[in-house]
């Protein structure tokens, strides 16, 4: 036998990546029935690309969901939908047909109602309707500090609860993806990656990704505290507000009645990253589902959002 | 803060390049674990502002510290934690520098401890003990340390805190740090560093530290990010296990999985396990390229030249360096729930990408982590420690977790709750004619090397070479030593007068030609031995430095282990148990040594003991120990 020819030890995104690919496959694997859970953002575009490299040449062993709560950013939808036109992935849309029918929105119901009754309910709604025992997610324990404890498989009930108190130790890269009938798992691929990370690896990967990420001059009214953007006519204007034109970006995309812009010059991958070196402040903080009280996300989490 | 003209492209390059190092970080409550952490992470700035101002609230409210923000409770949920009744548990936190990026798993010191810091212990390359300075090693130190070791994780970093709590004195830290190694020393711990430090302010933390003039060594940053990174995965024997087979398209067949060590190439001959088929390495496919080769640590596909008939959990090794395949195995395990470890119920493990049912026949003890002694046991209860037999429902393949963590650790699942509950690492096959059956399959072709050897023993190979006067206690210690070793199921053999001088070198006397001809003879037998993979002790006088010097060059480096057995001459003689001082006194013999023919004493032995202060039991506890740490024995 030869001498390898050339090693130079793993860098740290070669490493995060064949630990993530690890996890995809282990789940390919051992789970009967599992789904990738595409939310259009940057870390399911992570996700999604890892998932390819994971079987090229071949193509997924499961589907991707989208939960759509229908008040997705325009260009989420244009992404999503040059995405699906892949022969090669099944994407599957689900809607909380009930949620629809009673006109739930973000603006007439609150943020907390409408994330529960179009992503939570809706998500379980699928997963239960297509009788998934495994669901990946692209949420990463850096994001905030109850996730710290996160497992990579993360055990829930039959009513798609998570039980803090019944997650199994994770050893070594062994992952115990064992449910009963009923029972299912998410799986966290990204669990190690921090946001830094995530976008070097769009960066270094070419990876693309919704352009509302870069900065551009786009119509914004300020609401709580948060700059929100006027997407299309779905967002009615409280008397008075007068939309204004500015530079922003968003650094994490949801429903756009929720997620908070940021001012920004940044145009491209690296002044992004560049950006978010010089940032004083957290991703979360975008997000209006953040704002109540510290422990909002663990009592979340126990309902069954992600 | 990064400055606002920095380069980002300079910037992206230099990170471009970080390698990634697990740590985990062990302390009992208060010796300020989460203040180290929290330092960690401010300082090398991972902390954004509404965090901070998230923490300073807090701080009000829980704090410890007065005014400057409690940096304890950047990582700590803490009393929220506790006020929500949520399982005090393994956290993983994040940060980088400019050279690495770092994963800490973060286990609390209190509830649930072994389950915890085995399960971080894991998947990390280097441990941060914390030590109080004020109230120096505790249990609970010696209890986290065992762990580590157990888990096999070979650098521990000893960081003794609140050094300004005990007016940063050296004295202190030099107690301290004595008695670490003392302790180290008994548990096989080779490397290991202790440092000075003061979490509070970052005093040797981050930053060098005025208030220690007195030490000049590196700061905990400094170490970390200088620590060795999978050092030994690449001269591991090359293992793959199957983890899942891709026939997603219907022209395209390959075997995917994580290289778990060693590497791998385009051509390369393969045995596929436990099977023995063979087959050449076709393709190698990562990500959406085909390469030459892959390393340890890569997920890769492989394309095979023929179609042989794998599937997930066998695994894919070159045919010259081969793990072990058995229906059983003895292991240390880790019980991690409520229900205890019973011998005779039916589990099933997961080891690598291998699932099966397996049952613990028996517990052959548990170890008390406090004092690291054996008890008897009928079972496992959650957070202890035992060391068991496991007979598998099929052939298992598998390495010593010691020599290879991935193809040696496993966990025990609950067939009926399907819970993760325990976890276990390999310490050798038990073997009988059964067991062996798939190996000899895959044996013929290839000449057995001493590694194969070896490895089929579940041992490194070594020749205990005692030297030193008649009646100094060379037989004795050795006789008691091996069996000693054998006791723990290593394989050895002891040379000495009895078994050579009657036979093989019977032909020889006692002139100094034939003395050196004897130690010729009896080093080439123990070299033969040594190839065959086994632990030769070999007690002769050896007087000569230059034919002990002989002998050692016959063997592999690090192989020779000189052993000095010391007496001075007068306890010798007067020991004199076959009264051949008083002959050789009276001139009935000739050319004795000590008395008319010289001993040159070792010059740089690897271990001298000294037979008139220590008492055989000691002296083989101090030669256990001493191999142990050169990592000859396992276990
Ligand atoms: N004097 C002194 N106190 C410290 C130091 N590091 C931590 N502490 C204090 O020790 C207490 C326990 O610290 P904490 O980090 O919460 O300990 P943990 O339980 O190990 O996580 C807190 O009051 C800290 O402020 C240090 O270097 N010097």
């Amino acid at each position: 036998m030869s001498e390898p020819i050339a090693h130079t030890r793993q860098t740290h995104l070669e490493a995060l990546e064949a630990e993530s690919i690890h996890i995809i496959r282990e789940v390919a694997a051992t789970c009967q029935h599992p789904v990738m859970l595409y939310s259009i953002g940057k870390d399911s575009a992570v996700m999604l690309h890892l998932a390819k490299k994971a079987f090229w040449p071949g193509r997924l062993p499961f589907p991707l969901l989208h939960v759509d709560t229908t008040w997705k950013f325009r260009e989420m939808y244009a992404l999503r939908d040059r995405i699906a036109a892949d022969p090669d992935l099944d994407l599957i849309v689900h809607v909380n047909e009930e949620g629809r029918a009673q006109g739930v929105s973000p603006m007439t119901h609150g943020s907390a109602v409408h994330t529960d009754i179009m992503k939570t309910q809706g998500l379980k709604q699928a997963l239960s309707k297509h009788k998934f025992d495994a669901a990946f997610g692209g949420a990463r324990r850096d994001e905030e500090r109850s996730r710290a404890k996160e497992r990579v498989f993360s055990f829930r009930d039959r009513n798609h609860r998570w039980d803090p108190k019944n997650q199994r130790p994770e050893l070594w890269h062994l992952y115990n993806g064992r449910v009963h009938a009923g029972e299912s798992i998410r799986v966290f691929p990204l669990s190690n990656w921090t946001e830094l990370d995530v976008w070097q690896y769009i960066d270094l990967e070419g990876i693309e990704v919704v352009p509302l990420y870069l900065a551009a001059e786009r119509p914004v009214v300020m609401r709580d505290g948060l700059m929100i953007m006027v997407d299309d006519e779905r967002l009615p204007l409280e008397p008075g507000e007068q939309p204004e034109m500015k530079r922003i970006r968003f650094r994490t995309l949801g429903c756009y009645p929720l997620t908070g812009a940021v001012e920004s010059d940044a145009t491209t991958l690296p002044e992004i990253i560049r950006e978010m070196l010089l940032a004083r402040s957290s991703e979360r903080q975008g997000r209006a589902i953040d704002k109540d009280a510290g422990a909002s996300m663990e009592v979340k989490k126990q309902q069954g959002y992600f | 803060m990064v400055a606002d003209t920095f380069d980002i492209h300079a910037y992206l390059e230099q990170h471009r390049n970080k390698e990634l190092l697990r740590f985990i970080t062990c302390g009992s409550v208060d010796d300020g674990k989460s203040t180290l952490i929290g330092r960690l992470l401010y300082d090398t700035q991972q902390v954004f502002e509404d965090q901070l101002a998230a923490v300073e609230k807090d701080s009000k409210k829980y704090g410890t510290t007065g005014d400057a923000p409690d940096l304890a409770l950047l990582v700590d949920g803490l009393q929220a934690e506790r006020e929500q009744g949520i399982t005090i548990d393994v956290a993983y936190r994040y940060f980088t520098t400019e050279k690495r990026k770092y994963i800490i798993a973060d286990t609390p010191g209190h509830e649930q401890y072994t389950r915890n810091m085995a399960t971080g212990a894991s998947t990390a390359e280097l441990a941060i003990v914390l030590i109080d300075a004020r109230h120096g090693l505790q249990v609970q130190t010696r209890r986290h340390s065992y762990i580590v070791h157990l888990l096999g994780i070979r650098k521990v970093v000893v960081a003794i805190n609140k050094m300004d709590a005990v007016g940063y004195e050296q004295a202190v830290f030099e107690r301290i740090r004595e008695e670490y190694a003392d302790f180290a020393n008994q548990l096989g711990i080779e490397d290991f560093q202790c440092l000075p430090v003061c979490a509070l302010n970052g005093a040797n933390v981050t930053r060098g530290a005025d208030e220690m003039p007195w030490y000049d060594g590196p700061t905990l940053l400094d170490v970390l990010e200088n620590a060795p990174i999978g050092e030994h995965d690449l001269e591991r024997p090359m293992r793959f296990p199957v983890q899942y087979v891709n026939r997603t398209r219907s022209e395209f067949r390959g075997f995917c999985g994580t290289l778990a060590s060693g590497w791998i190439a385009v051509g390369d001959e393969l045995v596929a396990l436990p099977s023995g088929q063979r087959s050449k390495v076709g393709e190698i496919v990562t990500g959406q390229d085909r390469v030459e080769q892959a390393c340890a640590g890569e997920a890769i596909t492989l394309v095979l030249e023929d179609e042989i008939d794998i599937s997930r959990g066998d695994v894919l090794v070159h045919g010259d360096r081969l793990p072990r395949v058995a229906e059983g195995f003895d292991a240390r395990v880790v019980w991690m729930n409520d229900r205890p470890l019973l011998p005779g119920r039916q589990y099933d493990i997961k080891l690598a990408t291998s699932e099966l049912a397996a049952t613990p026949e028996i517990i052959h003890h548990r170890i008390d982590v406090n004092t690291l002694q054996h008890h008897p046991a009928e079972q496992l209860a959650l957070n202890e420690i035992g060391y068991c037999r496991f007979s598998t429902h099929r052939p298992l393949v598998f390495d010593a977790y010691a020599a290879n963590p991935i193809s040696g650790g496993f966990i025990i699942i609950d067939r009926v709750s399907n819970l993760t509950v325990g976890a276990g690492m390999i310490v050798r096959p038990v073997t009988d004619a059964l067991a062996d059956k798939s190996s000899n399959v895959v044996w013929h072709r290839q000449s057995i090397d001493k590694q194969a050897r070896a490895v089929q023993k579940a041992q490194r190979p070594a020749v205990l070479w005692f030297t030193g006067l008649s009646g100094a206690g060379k037989s004795t210690v050795a006789n008691a030593l091996e069996q000693a070793l054998f006791r723990r199921g290593h394989h050895s053999y002891l040379l000495d007068g009895d078994n050579v001088r009657h036979g093989l070198n019977r032909d020889l006397g006692f002139t100094d030609v034939d003395r050196v001809e004897n130690i010729r003879r009896i080093g080439e037998v123990a070299k033969l031995m040594a190839d065959a993979g086994l632990v030769v002790l070999s007690a002769f006088i050896s007087p000569f430095r230059a034919d002990r010097a002989m002998v050692r060059e016959l063997m592999d480096a690090g192989e020779f282990i000189e052993i000095h057995v010391d007496a001075p001459l007068a306890v010798c003689e007067s020991r004199d148990p076959k009264g051949l001082y008083a002959k050789a006194r009276a001139g009935v013999i000739r050319n004795f040594t000590g008395i008319d023919s010289p001993y040159e004493p070792p010059e740089d032995p690897e271990i001298k003991i000294d037979t008139s202060e220590l008492s055989v039991d000691e002296c083989v506890e101090e030669l256990l120990a001493y191999l142990k740490r050169r990592g000859i024995l396992i276990g």
